[in-house]
This record gives C-alpha cells, structure tokens and sequence, in this order.
C-alpha cells in the first residue's frame, strides 16, 4: 500500500515540473515582447535593456527558467506588471472566490448526477432511464456560459428574485457565510454544476447497469440479501470507477469556471485572467494558471489514491 | 442464462445460414432503426446547409448596421428573429454564423484526430521508451484543465480565428493520443498480429493492415464524441473576446456582444446560444448513436 502511495507521489514530480515548463513558456510564446505592456513610449535602447534586466528577460532561457522556478517554490509569483502587486497577492483571494464557487457547484452537480444516474441505472432500459439518459445528454451538451445567461434572464430579469453579478452586497469580493452572499452563490453554481452532473449520471448510470449484470448480483439475490444491503454492494463496485470521474470533474470545473464567472462578474480566476489577458499582464496569467494547472495535478493525485483505497487491483497494475 | 441455449438452438444450422453483412451494413442498418441519430443528422445538415448556402438563404445582410434598428423584437415583420445591438439582422446573423462556429467545432478535433492519433498508434505500436516519452509529455498537457488550456494559449496568442484554431487543436491531440494508444496496445498483443508477425509480415504492413483497421473505429467514436465539446470551448473563447474577431457574424462572439442587452432584449441575447446548444446536442446525439450502432466501448 505504502509502496504504491510513494510511487504514484512520486510520478508527480516529474508532471507538476513539466506543468511549470509550460507555464514558464507561456510568457514566451506571446507574440511581442513580453515587457510591452510597461515600457514607455518611444523608449529608448537603454531603458530597453534597463527593464529586460531589472525583470531577468536579459538571461537564457534555462537560466530564467531555473531562477523563475526558484522563486515560484518560494512562493515568490513576481509581480503584477498593471498593478505593481506581488501576483500571488491578486491570485489567492481569487482562487478562494472560485472554489467556492466550485464547491457549490460540485455540491448541486455531484448529488444531481449521481441521483440521476442510480435512477437510471436501476431502471436500465425503461422508460424512466430514457428520460434520465436525455437529460443527462442536454446538461453535457449545454454552453454552461449561455445557460447562466438563460438563467439570468429567468431569475433575475423577468422574476426579480435573485441577483445576477457579483459575489454580495455592493459588489464585495469577499464571501460571507450569510443569506445575501448565498442568493448571489446559486445561479453561477447552477450554472456550473450542469456540465458534471450530466457527465457524472452518465458515468454512474453506466457502471451500475454494468455492476447489475454481474453473476454475483444473483447470487446476492438468491440469497435473500434485502434489497438495502444489496445496493450497497452496488455502490462499493461502482465506486472507483465513479470517484475517477468526479475528481476528474472537481478539477475541470475549476479551469471551467472562467466563463460562468465573466457572466456573473464572479470575482475569481476566471475574471482574473480574462482581465490579465486584455491588459496583457503576463506574469498574473501565468501564475494563476500555474496555481490551477498545479490544483489539478494535486486533486488527480489525491483521487488515484482514494480510488487505490477502494480498489486494490489498481495498486498491482 | 436459459435464452443464450434458446439462440442457440434456434441459430441456422452452418450452410443454410442467411448473407452475411458486412460491419459497415450492419452499422448502416442499425442507424436507419434510430430515429434520435437520423433526426440529429438530419437538423446538423440543415444547420451545415444553411451556412453554406448562407448568402442565398439570409434574407438580409448580415454586416449592415442600423442605429434606428437596434435591438428589434423577436417577431418583428421585416426581422423576424429581431435585430442585435447595432440593428443587424439577427436571423442572418444566426445563418452566416453557423459557417465559424461549425467550422471552429469541427477542425480542431479533425487536427487533433490525425496528429493525436497518429502519434497515439505509434506510441502504441512501439511500446517501450518511445511511448514512454510519447505519453509522459501528453501527461503533462493532461495536467491542464481544457477550457484553462485552450483559454491561457488563445490568452497569450492573442484573439484571432488561427490561434483559436490552434489552441483547441492541442487541447484535443492529447486525450486522443491517450485513446489511440490504449486502444492499439490492446490490439497488438492480439493473437492475430502475432501471428502475422509470426509469418515474417513487416511492421508497416502489421500496421496498416491489422492495427489500422481494428483502432480507426474506437479512435473516431471518440473523436465524435469531442466536437460538441469543441464547439461550446470555441464559441466559449469567442465569448470572451478571445476568438473570432468583430464584426465577423459567429454565434459565441454574438452572444458576447448581445449579452450588455440582456436587459433590454433578452430573447435576442439568448438566441445565438439556442444555435450553439442544438448543434452541441445533435453532436452528441449523433456521437452515441454511433457508439451504440459500431458498439465501442471507448
């Protein structure tokens, strides 16, 4: 157990390097110099060169790439080249805002999908899975960004019930635990939680049918085991295969909030780097994206291992 | 299971056993028995038609701006889907925008499929180191979720249709390459690619002739099954400035430019991304409906 918990630990290493690989090249593969949104007009070829030392463009790449990394593990982001602040400043708060948003989102997805998917593949075949099967089909298939636009027009516009920007009152960026930050929480995560809860019925719907079929369902059966206990053998086989696609879920969700939040002004990573790519502050998009690249390859870690905890056929593969 | 011994007896005895099919007839028999599919084939064709033909069917011209116009009503006599913010004729919008959408959902997983898939048979087919450098460099672009990757390099590209174009093309290589050599590990250690190698048959006529015929199925089924996700990613850049560029007719960009009139007009904002959701839905509609007609399992 322990063996294998160390191993796939390790073989992050070597991804979460080559995540900062791309991260760093990032900046480099923009077109232009990479200091043109601060250099003055006109500049002249000393104040050129000035600036490309003072923020070490001047080195070789590695040489960047080894003193950038340095400072990343450091925590040392840079800093902001619009508002002067360290980056890591402007992207934590940013990051809070929008998991929270994910949490809720994960909440209302993860209980509709998997709700939605044991109906169906309990009932597989019917009528009923039909019906559950096409809805599961549309919140796969729906532009999250426009159904939180639809959303708004329902809620907000026509009905007046609920707001349709920001985070809380007066456009606060900072989320209370109270009535009027969680009225502004539910059409964003809504919004949000269509896409994996349609992926997450449909997985679910799937692996139960598959697990029903199997001999020892009929044995359980044969048996006499009361239905109850039967489901529970239901989900521990379902389990590794649906806990794979949920923490794969939880991380795209993540990087996926980005057009849910520039429809709601939500103040978190996606308005954050939809603002640094229109003011092309390179080292705010780079580092909230290492941040959430970095999130991911975390959660997928923490996923195997769980899942490895539930099944202990992977360990040996 | 008492019905398989039932089929068993009632299969025809060897000889008197009726034409065999092909796999193709046998997937084109089973699509014509689904009507989901045939009506998503049929309302994607009518989409693709209409933006091909979108010059003789737009009843008006699609860049001809109005001030007295704006923001029309859905249902106005002369614009029957009304008019956008700057008075142009929503409906021929809708039509001439179908020609970038369809085309940003289409192409980068077509790329994708050919250069993922290529790369994924040969990691696949080689095994050992090569796949080894092959798969662990596509981990790294795994570690990135798609609509973050495809948004930071359209971000640092800068807008435009190519660059669009090419950060969704290296959102897909990936995933596809991971199929493809799933898929072509399995069939090589197949008894009958041993077997072929067994008789001295070359590995490139291994490849073309056994592995090729054998993955191209599973490869496509899940290619199909990532242009409705292109589609929404590709209008979902254009929504955020970071696709097509103005005042280009491309139903993510409308919904971008529409959605300060949500207010105002709300029908008419939200009718660019009616477009975009049928389209998404029939591609996916179409996609399992392939899934189960070839029965893949991907």
């Amino acid at each position: 157990m322990l063996t294998y918990f160390l191993r796939r630990a390790l073989y992050t290493v070597p991804i979460a390097l080559g995540v900062s690989i791309v991260c760093f090249a990032l900046i480099h593969l923009a077109p232009g110099d990479p200091l043109s949104a601060v250099m003055p007009e006109g500049a002249s070829q000393e104040v050129v060169a000035e600036l490309r030392a003072a923020y070490g463009f001047d080195k070789s790449l590695p040489v960047q790439y080894l003193t950038w990394l340095r400072r990343v593990l450091t925590g040392d982001f840079g800093y902001s080249i619009m508002t002067r602040r360290p980056v890591l400043g402007e992207v934590a708060p940013a990051v809070v805002n929008s998991l929270i948003l994910a949490a809720a989102a994960i909440l209302i997805g993860f209980l509709t999908g998997l709700m939605l998917g044991l109906i169906a593949g309990y009932n597989n075949g019917t009528m009923l899975d039909r019906v559950v099967t096409s809805v599961a089909v549309t919140g796969v298939s729906v532009p999250h960004y426009w159904l939180g636009m639809v959303l708004i027009v329902i809620f907000a516009v026509n009905l007046g019930a609920l707001p349709a920007m920001g985070m809380g009152t007066s456009g606060s960026a900072d989320f209370a635990m109270d009535w009027e930050s969680l009225r502004h929480l539910i059409l964003p995560a809504i919004s949000l939680s269509v896409i994996p809860a349609g992926i997450i019925a449909r997985s679910v719907r799937g692996t139960v049918a598959e697990v029903r079929k199997q001999d020892f369902m009929q044995t359980l059966y044969a048996k006499g085991l009361p239905p109850r206990r039967i489901f529970v053998h239901v989900i521990k086989n379902a389990a590794p295969t649906v806990l794979a696609i949920m923490g794969l879920q939880l991380a795209q969700l993540l990087g996926g909030s980005i057009l849910v939040e520039t429809v709601f002004s939500w103040p978190g990573t996606g308005l954050l780097l939809n603002t640094a790519i229109f003011t092309r502050d390179l080292p705010i998009l780079q580092g909230t994206i290492l941040v959430l690249a970095m999130f991911f390859v975390f959660t997928n870690l923490i996923v195997d291992l769980i899942q490895s905890a539930f099944d202990p056929r992977i360990k040996r593969s | 299971m008492p019905n398989l011994a039932l089929d068993d007896l009632r299969a025809p005895p060897t000889g008197l056993r009726p034409r065999s099919r092909s796999f193709w007839q046998t997937v084109g028999r089973r699509l014509a028995r689904d009507p989901v599919t045939l009506t998503c084939a049929a309302v994607l064709l009518l989409i693709l038609l209409a933006a091909i033909f979108a010059p003789l069917i737009a009843p008006h011209d699609p860049y001809r701006t109005s001030m007295a116009r704006r923001l029309l009503a859905v249902g106005d006599h002369r614009h029957w889907l009304g008019t956008d913010e700057l008075g142009r004729d929503l409906l021929s919008r809708l039509i001439y925008g179908g020609r970038m959408s369809l085309f940003m959902g289409f192409m980068p997983v077509v790329l994708a499929t050919i250069i993922g898939g290529t790369l994924g048979v040969i990691a696949g087919y080689a095994g050992g180191a090569l796949n080894m450098a092959i798969m662990r460099l596509f981990d790294i672009f795994y570690a990135f979720p798609s609509v973050l990757l495809a948004v930071a390099i359209s971000g640092v590209l800068g807008a435009g249709l190519v660059n669009s174009l090419v950060s969704l093309t290296l959102v897909f290589i990936p995933p596809v390459a991971r199929v493809a050599e799933s898929v072509t590990t399995q069939i090589r250690n197949q008894d009958y690619v041993e077997a072929a190698r067994a008789t001295g048959a070359a590995s490139w006529r291994i490849v073309t002739g056994h592995v090729l015929s054998n993955v191209t199925g599973p490869i496509l089924i899940y290619a199909s099954s990532l242009i409705s996700v292109s589609i929404v990613i590709a209008s979902g850049l254009s929504f955020l400035g970071l696709g097509v560029v103005p005042p280009e007719p491309e139903w993510g960009l409308m919904l971008n430019t529409l959605r300060q009139a949500i207010y105002i007009a709300p029908l008419n904002a939200i009718l660019p991304g009616v477009m975009i959701f049928i389209t998404s839905m029939c591609s996916n509609l179409i996609s399992d409906g392939l899934r189960g007609a070839m029965d893949v399992k991907v």
